[in-house]
């Protein structure tokens, strides 16, 4: 892996684009007819379909109920054939489970879950090809899903994947440039008030260069806010359209 | 089992002190508790104390066959063991969430920095390769388990000597620590976490939470470092939002206390290699007897204790006048209850008997002349009362008693009772 030039002279990645760009975003909400709130959300290679089911009555423990607001339940999965080698544990092991709580405490930072007491509301996740940046696209996902359902929420919760290499903060990290020993940074954050609600890093950064790496999540993090936001409008307008509304 | 739940007043008042910017025990916002390493017997075993908060780390080493994809490199295993012993709320074998977290935290903080050199564990390449396995075993949880981990499991790896190999064509010999020194594992740098706990939606920030703390708090932040300010790894956990600035300021005071922590660490080290070469006894048993009672030497305590007992005066100085001389009646004054002559007499008792008191309870001895002859004016009032009608409208005054009256007051209360309760019998026949 030592032999890869992560970053050309001229400023070009591996897949051709400039330290900045994100990957190409495509997605669609409203993609299951049996469930409350459904989205597939395509980031580069990385495809992913989130589902949401609530708010409903709390299933399993009764005693985890909270008697002021819902719990939000996240599961996240990879289907076996979404990485390279098959994957033999599709959930339950360590880093699902690590995974589903990040979910989980994104969005009880975002949802506004004091508007249903002793209510339970589920997210599923599944990850149907693994390129890189996984939990950034998750989120994304599971955003535009939770929008799908019409849960309320404080503002849009956008993710990326951020990289340091040759004192260049990589916007969107595909699967090689993370596996090459960068120091990556996942942030989620609302992008209206700037509040970041997970940030996640490994691997060794200096300390000098995490304040440059933090400005370079928050601007792509928008730059993905953006994307979502027509996203969601286009589908308002194809559904509008077709009810007859103006 | 389930942890009990804390009660409403006590997060309250957790709150609202570290609102003012006080602590449990005293310490200061960025303050660590006293952090303690010991050193077992065996070479990789060693035992941490943060406050009250302790965990033991264990490093083993074994020759297994390496993963395919990494032929040339050797294999690091972490396992934290949240034990009943720490905390009742731990289950045996339930893998809990904090368990997921913690391990999970771990790994990332220790093994994606690669502090260890993994290429030196390698025996044959593609064949043979040592998996060094830290265990780490909760057996005190005062909170921030994560920081206690983290030093623990890096102290115990620098102190880990493996033994030698030999390699000779294709045999592999393994010495034993009779034949050969065993050796040191290669170790770069030392990452340590630094946990910042988040109250009241970000605005206050406390360092090293303790348990209580830990409860009533609305998420965690958790930044690795070493002491060459390069951090290994950052996870904020809770359902908080924080912003820039806050993140910048935490890795800055983390620097700060990493430092601090990596010399306690390597001083630590220093001495245990220094007691074991001059033959002295070194392990656990040993470090354990200055706990004792027995023993003469005692930790200090952190709070400030010279001007308590001016503080004292002056809060009872500033407090409220004392309290009034009016003592209430101990008969209660409910249906079926009715107070008869003998009563006063009782108190007479009461006078001569506060004679004999000492010198500093004159004065209140006084006051409870003051207070007695007021009794015998309220007894008469309510003994009139209670002859003519018995109601439950009337009031009961609530006031501070002083001990002695109490106790003669519940004794001729319920002498009178009983006979109050005769006489109402008697009544009520009629």
């Amino acid at each position: 892996m030592a032999g890869i030039e992560l970053l050309s002279d001229q400023g070009y990645r591996l897949d051709g684009r400039k330290a900045t760009e994100l990957r190409k975003v495509q997605a669609r909400l409203g993609v299951f007819a049996q469930a409350d709130g459904s989205a597939y959300l395509e980031q580069g290679n990385t495809k992913v379909l989130a589902v949401v089911y609530g708010p409903h009555e709390m299933r399993g423990s009764r005693s985890r109920t909270l008697h002021d607001r819902a719990v939000i339940n996240c599961q996240y999965s990879m289907a076996t054939f979404s990485t390279a080698e098959r994957k033999r544990r599709p959930h339950g092991d360590r880093k699902s489970t690590e995974m589903s709580l990040h979910l989980k405490q994104t969005f009880e930072a975002a949802v506004m879950t004091q508007l249903f007491p002793r209510s339970q509301i589920d997210i599923y996740v599944k990850i149907l090809q693994s390129d890189g940046g996984n939990y950034s696209v998750c989120v994304n996902a599971a955003t535009l899903a939770v929008i799908d359902a019409g849960i309320p929420m404080r503002d849009y919760v956008c993710a990326c994947t951020v990289g340091f290499v040759d004192e260049t903060p990589l916007a969107d990290l595909c699967y090689a440039e993370e596996s090459g020993g960068v120091s990556s940074l996942a942030l989620a954050l609302l992008p209206r008030g700037g509040q970041i609600a997970l940030v996640q890093m490994d691997a060794r950064l200096h300390q000098d260069h995490l304040e440059a790496l933090i400005e370079a999540a928050t601007t792509a993090c928008k730059g993905v806010s953006k994307v979502l936001d027509e996203v969601v409008r286009q589908h308002l307008q194809e559904a509008s359209v077709l009810t007859g509304e103006d | 089992m389930k942890e009990t739940p804390l009660s409403n007043c006590e997060r309250d008042f957790l709150l609202r002190a570290i609102e003012e910017k006080k602590r449990l025990d005293g310490r200061q916002t960025y303050d660590y508790r006293k952090l303690k390493i010991t050193f077992g017997t065996d070479y990789g075993c060693c035992f941490v104390d943060l406050g009250q908060t302790r965990v033991m780390a264990q490093v083993s080493c074994e020759l297994v066959a390496p993963k395919e994809n990494r032929p040339t490199e050797g294999i690091l295993f972490f396992n934290i063991e949240l034990s009943p012993m720490a905390s009742p709320s731990f289950e045996q074998g339930r893998q809990s969430e904090l368990s997921v977290k913690l391990n999970r935290q771990l790994e990332r903080c220790l093994r994606n920095s690669k502090c260890i050199d993994t290429e030196s564990l390698c025996v044959v390449s593609g064949e043979k390769v040592w998996q060094v396995r830290v265990d780490v075993h909760t057996l005190n949880n005062d909170g921030n388990l994560m920081d206690a981990a983290s030093v623990a499991a890096i102290t115990a790896l620098c102190h880990f000597r493996r033994p030698d190999v030999a390699i000779q064509g294709e045999e592999v010999t393994v010495f034993s620590p009779e034949e050969r020194d065993p050796i040191p594992l290669s170790v770069y740098h030392m990452p340590i976490s630094v946990s910042f706990a988040f109250f009241q939606q970000g605005t206050f920030l406390l360092v090293d939470p303790c348990e209580r703390e830990e409860r009533v708090m609305d998420g965690l932040l958790m930044i690795a470092m070493n002491k060459h300010r390069e951090i290994c790894s950052i996870q904020s956990s809770g359902g908080i939002m924080l912003l820039k600035d806050q993140v910048m300021r935490c890795s800055k005071i983390a620097s700060v206390k990493v430092s601090e922590i990596t010399e306690l660490i390597s001083q630590a080290l220093l001495n245990d290699k220094a007691a074991r070469k001059a033959g002295g006894k070194c392990g656990f048993a040993e470090s354990m007897p200055q706990d004792r009672i027995t023993a003469l030497k005692m930790d200090q305590t952190d709070v400030e204790m010279t001007n308590v007992s001016q503080t004292g005066s002056g809060v009872i100085l500033q407090g409220d006048e004392a309290p009034p001389p009016t003592v209430p009646s101990p008969v209660v004054p409910v249906p079926g209850v009715g107070q008869v002559g003998q009563g006063l007499q009782s108190w007479g008792l009461e006078e001569e008997e506060e004679d004999d008191d000492d010198e500093e309870e004159e004065s209140s001895g006084d006051d409870q002349v003051e207070e007695v002859t007021q009794i015998k004016l309220s007894e008469k009032d309510k003994k009139e009362a209670a002859v003519v009608e018995i109601s439950d409208s009337e009031e009961e005054e609530v006031v501070i008693l002083y001990p002695e009256t109490t106790e003669k007051s519940k004794n001729s209360g319920s002498r009178s009772d009983q006979k109050g309760a005769a006489a109402s019998k008697k009544r009520q026949k009629k």
